[in-house]
């Protein structure tokens, strides 16, 4: 399966085994989404479990938290990662807190669908990553898979997490495989053993890294589609770095992270939004404060200039491979 | 005629201000009885004139007249009558409270009190209520514990909301009220989620949202209304119109052009502009949008026509920006007063029988307080630190574990 049919997968096996949950948002009823990722689950669900909402991306994040306290299960889909900030009060004020305020009283198991990033000439309203937006919001969890299998396995643990998920879905990967090169020919997932995906209900529990590849030079922390950037300038430069993909940033695998960290002395962090204030920001820090006397070179960073997204320099502003390998190098020369 | 008019910024400004003598003549009124009740089954284009009445039902007499007035018993009544007694007294007692330093802050429901003790008897014990922090009467007709309430307002060691929540912003799943945040209009739109839910599940609860008129200018409040209106949610949303958002008159929401509740015109659902300072019309439009939600109609918009009598909150002063004596001049009257001339004029109460009512309303408050006090004001007690950890989510991270013990619980 492709990332689609594997996230389609997992709605369709989730909705078939709950009737509590629902799955609404724009465009994705009759049509399916604009990504195909609820492709004929109102068909096959009916109307009530599978329908378009108004374009109101502040009323179906409002609308989701009052069905997650009445008792069901909404999952909701934001067409673009830069349309939700329309709903950030609702996910903020309302969703993040409903529980510490109401001291376990009322809680909000909603799961919000966004699709992200960069690499599709999107410009500065379909490309941005407003992942560090979410993360410093605690109350939040934020997932991020990087293949179908594990989209799947962490759609499913999101939509049964009783806690609100932001659930960050990498469009570049959709349909197929994206190392950062934009010239070379787009690969197919059916090539790759992570789109192998069960047909059945299974699990990946939140919080828990994918060791993509060991390695004893350096440890690189990635997630989305920075995994397959990463493992592609890992290929090229012959460096060997250890790999690790975080998949949900809130809760963060810390134990993984550090004890990688300590063994290899050296860390990159990548990823496809801004520098400034970015994850790996926090990242950084933590590193340093849990690896400190294991460090041999200081925590590179890999990121979006710290500019608006723009469309005709796409490239030029894509943290591709030769920004990973030239971050490698450097942690390799101290 | 061409128009050469030059373009000038218009700002709207309130009939008055402090030195100024109180004018309502710009409030549309309407004499008690007048209003038409149409069928709770009449569809939406045939409502479109209910917007721009005003239900009402006590004359200046206290009686109930016209085709509105609802048949509730002595009993009923009575309940209704202690519970905005009790607020009115609880309200007056934390004020002082917090003028003594025993809570950092209050905010009283006075001249409301008729809005949440109407809706709360008048809805049933599995419909969900999503209120402003201005419905302490919904609590008090339901005989939530006023302890526990002082517990909250005291953030002390027994607090039900464990120091959490800033003093106000209750939360009592089994009464019916959902938990209050101070962002505004931002629990419209779980109302209407929460009733899609009831529907969705083929159940028979339906929920009721508020928000204060000045709020309605909020985008979340037109997102609620869209949504009620287009998934025909059971939900009754209220739009209390209390005249004034801290010192913005209501024109500055655009109370000026027209009525609150003809904002129900646009998202096709019924508005009903209704007498916030009298009971028995607050209960029986209440009781027309249940039972119209629950044929299946969807939907109800209800202007709640009231007065904010009081400061907006313990650290505010409103004769720094409205005419002194508006609250008397107040052409809807006390809501208390009203509903105890209502019973007295049934012959069902007497004046002795309300003094002998309010003493032991008072009773009861002072004792609820004091017990509340014994537990310890803000700053005496406190409930564990450990709490601050706990619910950030269903289970901890390691973040709040490891901060936990940093901070040595």
């Amino acid at each position: 399966m492709n990332m689609v049919q594997a996230l389609n997968s997992a709605l369709d096996v989730k909705l078939e085994d709950d009737p509590d949950i629902l799955t609404f948002g724009e465009d994705v009823g009759y049509f399916g989404g604009v990504f195909r990722v609820t492709d004929k689950l109102q068909e096959k669900y009916g109307l009530t479990r599978c329908f378009d909402t108004p374009i109101s991306e502040g009323g179906i994040v409002a609308t989701a938290i009052g069905m997650g306290a009445y008792g069901l299960r909404p999952v909701v889909e934001i067409q673009f990662a830069d349309y939700i900030l329309p709903a950030f009060d609702q996910l903020v004020s309302e969703a993040a807190r409903l529980r510490y305020r109401s001291n376990g009283e009322f809680w909000a198991p909603i799961t919000v669908r966004v699709p992200y990033g960069g690499g599709i000439f999107g410009g500065q309203t379909h490309s941005q990553s407003p992942e560090a937006l979410f993360a410093h919001v605690v109350g939040l969890k934020s997932v991020i898979p990087s293949n179908p299998y594990d989209a799947k396995g962490l759609l499913i643990s999101a939509i049964e997490d009783d806690d609100p998920v932001i659930f960050f879905e990498p469009k570049r990967l959709y349909n197929g495989l994206f190392e950062g090169r934009p010239d070379d020919p787009v690969k197919p997932w059916k090539d790759h053993p992570l789109a192998d995906v069960p047909e059945d209900v299974y699990r990946i529990p939140l919080g828990k890294a994918r060791m993509v590849r060991e390695g004893a030079d350096v440890t690189v922390l990635a997630y989305g589609t920075m995994v397959h950037v990463a493992l592609s300038a890992i290929e090229e430069c012959g460096i060997d770095a250890e790999l690790i993909d975080l998949r949900s940033i809130v809760p963060l695998d810390i134990d993984a992270i550090v004890e990688s960290v300590q063994r290899t002395g050296r860390c990159v962090i990548a990823h496809e939004a801004s520098r400034y204030g970015g994850f790996g920001g926090e990242l950084s820090a933590l590193v340093q404060e849990r690896c400190f006397h294991h460090l041999r070179a200081p925590i590179e960073r890999v990121a979006g200039w710290d500019t608006p997204y723009p469309h005709a320099f796409e490239w030029d502003y894509f943290p591709g491979p030769q920004r990973v390998i030239d971050a490698m190098q450097r942690t390799q020369e101290v | 005629m061409k128009n050469t008019a030059e373009l000038s910024l218009y700002v709207p400004e309130p009939s008055g201000r402090p030195g100024d003598e109180p004018d309502f003549s710009n409030v549309p009124l309407q004499d008690a009885g007048e209003q038409r009740c149409p069928d709770t089954l009449t569809p939406e284009i045939e409502l479109r004139d209910m917007p721009y009445g005003l239900v009402r039902v006590l004359d200046d007499d206290g009686k109930a007249v016209g085709p509105w007035a609802p048949d509730l018993s002595t009993d009923h009544l009575m309940r209704g009558l202690d519970a905005m007694v009790r607020t009115r007294i609880f309200d007056d007692r934390m004020f002082r409270a917090n003028r003594q330093g025993k809570t950092s802050f209050y905010m009283k429901s006075t001249g409301e009190e008729a809005i949440g003790a109407a809706q709360s008897l008048c809805l049933g014990e599995r419909d969900m209520c999503f209120p402003t922090y201005r419905i302490l009467s919904w609590l008090m007709a339901r005989d939530y514990p006023m302890t526990a309430l002082g517990n909250q307002i005291f953030s002390n060691a027994e607090d039900p909301l464990k120091g959490r929540q800033l003093p106000v912003l209750y939360s009592a799943r089994d009464y019916g009220f959902y938990s209050i945040s101070g962002n505004l209009g931002s629990r419209l739109g779980h109302a209407v989620g929460w009733a899609m839910a009831s529907a969705y599940r083929h159940d028979d609860s339906i929920a009721l949202g508020y928000v204060g008129e000045g709020t309605t200018a909020e985008g979340n409040v037109h997102e609620a209304l869209t949504f009620a209106g287009v998934y025909r949610a059971p939900v009754i949303l209220c739009i209390t119109n209390n005249q004034w958002a801290i010192s913005s008159f209501s024109g500055i929401a655009g109370g000026n052009r027209t009525t609150f509740a003809a904002k129900a015109l646009a998202y096709g659902i019924p508005g009903l502009r209704v007498d916030g300072n009298d009971f028995l019309a607050i209960h029986a439009a209440t009781d027309w949008a249940r039972e119209r939600a629950l044929g299946n109609k969807g939907a109800t918009l209800i202007e709640l026509v009231t007065y904010r009598a009081a400061a907006h909150s313990s650290s505010d002063d409103p004769t720094r920006y409205r005419p002194k004596g508006e609250s008397e001049a107040w052409p809807l009257g006390d809501p208390v007063e009203r509903l105890k001339q209502h019973l007295i004029q049934r012959g069902d109460l007497t004046e002795d029988g309300y003094t002998d009512l309010h003493e032991d309303c008072e009773k009861r408050v002072r004792a609820a307080i004091r017990e509340a006090e014994a537990v310890g004001t803000l700053g005496q007690s406190k409930p564990s630190v450990k709490a601050m950890f706990e619910e950030v989510f269903k289970e901890p991270d390691w973040r709040q574990i490891e901060q936990r013990r940093e901070l040595g619980y």
